[in-house]
């Protein structure tokens, strides 16, 4: 017990002494005037657990992205590395493995991660250390706003457009390409994004002159029937139906909506994409629907980087992977811009980031919210799968 | 026919399809109930396990909608019996509420247990009906409305018979009336009411795999709404009296449809178990039920 305890202490001393140590090394970081040595970019990835996929994915498309910059030059004439770190998909895990890219490897801005909750718990480190630090495909708005004081997370950016933001693609798209001026909106009551997907929708709708003829809630999970619902909102005769649910309760109300002679176009957001959608629904009745998405492998501007990853991983890349592709390239952009690795430069011209030209879209940094204005996809429904077709802009 | 006459059309032909479920289950929970004056909270969840024999007898075994529906009342008539040989014999004489707790934790195992085994991934009935639609003045609907109406039908009206016209019949209606004169008429009390389950857990079986070919997605979880509202539907019609059951569960899904149809689709559950509440306040007995004097 005597020795436990004394082993205990001397562990204490030797972690504080970590500690200090790099403290010190926070403050020394910038100070190094290397201009030959490779940029070290952190990547606090998701390799391993749960969302392993799409750690992997992200990792794949970064190396994909400072390889082909180190085959024009590196960027200021240095290379880029990437510095990789398990976080096992676990917000703890998350927060040593952003320390350690931070206080050991010294990196100069960290990637990742790809879920919300495990980029959260990287938040107080990079923040504490003034590290940029760039999510590629969490879409939870308090990334990068602070929901206690509402003020901009100064440190974190992300190269996805976050939940609601879908509504008002969704609102453009039904204005201008289904030429809809009657909506009506099915809202799940138990979910949080359908909500914010609805309301975004009924706002931008309302805005170019449509009118919403009616809103229908519906719980997920215990119901099955949908007819009542939809017999009412037949009788109101709407151009489309906005329903931004999960795939499981899309299938039977588009399905059943079809057995009613319902025709109008449905449309959704993300949480469309699943196959099981198909087999739910029928493909037949799931012909004349949209949902807007993050990313679409067929889409023509794709293809460059789908061949690229092809050639490399032998694998077409999915949306975690071209979403971390951009976060790589966006990094890169905004060093160049800074003409600098020093931290609060990258910072500043991530902020100021303007028109940058992504696989899955352009962006372009709102220094207010650090969220990215960038267009979406929109995939049709066509005869059993989902495919490409068109691009809409934010406004 | 105007707008809506066909919306009130549409509500009814809605309602009566759903009902026509809530009926099926229903008459399970009665037919228990009248028997041994348990009310078996497992009898959704026995749905659900009928709902996924069906979609096994459809996707594995191959079989068409009519010897899947058999092959899933089967199979849920001897796991009623099983679970009434295990769970609920050894009760018989213990107080009421120890077998009530037992009923909630054969649901719990049937549950859980079912979600170990097929896991907790929705799945799929595939196609088993055309997709013939049938619009009449505006009111629409499919083959399978039909399809589960006639079925629901059927099945009640050969409870019915077996019931009131068979051997076995008047013997379950004699161990309902009194169970010990019965045994002492030499009748086999525990064969009748292990019948009593293979009957009720088969129709039960038969509302899942209407239910699976009807709303298409099947999951462990899919017994315990159905499984409520169906006692909802029990109560209201009277709860051990088989018409009662019937006509509970038709009313029950009307009303249902007309709540949502008036644009209240949140209320819709709080409704139906307004219902449950208001039926035991006022009239405990149900629709059908007679004003019974409690035996002491």
């Amino acid at each position: 017990m005597r020795l436990f305890s004394k082993g205990f202490s001397l562990g204490m001393i030797a972690l504080l002494s970590v500690s200090l140590v790099a403290g010190c090394g926070t403050t020394a970081k910038t100070g190094s005037s290397d201009t030959s040595a490779p940029i070290k970019v952190g990547g606090n990835l998701e390799l391993s657990g749960g969302t392993a996929m799409f750690g992997q994915a992200a990792q794949n498309s970064i190396n994909l992205a400072f390889e082909q910059q180190n085959a024009k030059g590196g960027v200021l004439g240095r290379k880029l590395v990437l510095v990789s770190a398990d976080n096992k998909s676990d917000a703890g895990e998350s927060t040593s493995a952003v320390t350690k890219l931070v206080t050991q490897d010294k990196v100069v801005a960290v990637l990742g991660s790809m879920t919300s909750s495990v980029t959260l718990a990287a938040v107080p480190v990079v923040t504490d250390n003034k590290i940029p630090m760039i999510s590629p495909s969490g879409t939870n708005a308090k990334l990068t706003v602070n929901p206690d004081t509402g003020e901009v997370r100064p440190w974190i950016f992300r190269a996805c457009f976050i939940d609601p933001f879908q509504g008002q693609v969704g609102a453009n798209f039904a204005l201008t390409n289904l030429k809809a001026t009657k909506a009506a909106i099915m809202i799940d009551q138990k979910s949080d994004y359908s909500k914010g997907l609805a309301d975004a929708f009924v706002t931008n709708f309302k805005k170019g002159n449509g009118t919403i003829t009616g809103t229908e809630n519906y719980v997920a999970g215990s119901d099955k029937d949908f007819r009542p619902i939809l017999t009412r909102i037949k009788s109101q005769n709407p151009d489309m139906v906005w329903l931004p649910g999960y795939y499981q309760e899309v299938g039977l109300i588009v399905k059943q909506a079809r057995e009613l002679g319902m025709m109008m176009p449905f449309m959704g957001g993300d949480g469309w994409d699943d196959p099981q959608l198909f087999n739910i629904a029928g493909p037949e009745a799931l012909n004349n629907t949209f949902y807007v998405d993050h990313v679409a492998t067929d889409d023509p501007a794709m293809a460059t980087f789908v061949s690229d990853y092809k050639a490399k991983f032998n694998s077409v890349p999915n949306a975690m992977g071209t979403l971390g592709y951009d976060a790589a390239n966006l990094l890169i952009k905004a060093i160049e811009n800074a003409q600098s690795t020093d931290s609060e430069k990258v910072r500043t011209a991530l902020e100021n980031m303007k028109g940058f030209k992504g696989v899955a879209g352009d962006i372009t940094i709102d220094p207010k919210t650090h969220n990215p204005q960038k267009s979406a996809v929109i995939k049709a429904n066509k005869d059993g799968k989902p495919t490409f077709l068109t691009r809409v802009a934010p406004e | 026919m105007d707008s809506i006459t066909t919306q009130v059309f549409q509500q009814l032909i809605n309602g009566l399809s759903l009902g026509s479920i809530y009926a099926l289950i229903a008459l399970g929970y009665t037919m228990v109930y009248g028997i041994v004056k348990l009310i078996n909270f497992a009898h959704g969840d026995v749905m659900m396990v009928g709902a996924y024999s069906g979609w096994f007898a459809i996707t594995v075994l191959h079989l068409s909608f009519l010897p899947a529906l058999l092959f899933s009342m089967i199979s849920c008539a001897l796991l009623g019996v099983l679970i009434e040989r295990i769970a609920y014999k050894p009760l018989r004489n213990a107080s009421r509420i120890a077998a009530l707790i037992t009923a909630i934790g054969v649901s719990l195992f049937l549950e859980y247990g079912g979600m170990l085994v097929v896991t907790a991934q929705v799945r799929t009935y595939p196609p088993v009906f055309p997709d013939t639609k049938f619009i009449v003045g505006g009111v629409y609907f499919k083959y399978g409305d039909i399809v589960m109406l006639i079925t629901a039908v059927v099945l009640m009206a050969l409870l019915h018979f077996t019931v009131q016209y068979t051997k076995v019949g008047k013997a379950m209606r004699a161990v309902s009336f009194d169970k010990e004169a019965a045994l002492l008429m030499g009748i086999n009390t525990n064969n009748i009411i292990s019948f009593t389950f293979a009957i009720g857990s088969a129709l039960a079986a038969a509302a899942g795999v209407l239910m699976g070919v009807y709303f298409n997605t099947i999951d462990p979880l899919m017994g315990i709404i159905p499984g409520l509202k169906a006692f909802v539907a029990a109560v209201l019609g009277g709860i051990g009296i088989i018409p009662g059951a019937m006509v509970g569960g038709l009313m029950l899904g009307l009303v249902e449809s007309i709540v949502s149809g008036l644009g209240a689709s949140t209320w819709r559950d709080a409704v139906a178990f307004l219902i449950l509440i208001l039926v035991l306040i006022i009239k405990p007995s149900g629709l059908f039920g007679k004003n019974v004097r409690e035996k002491v």
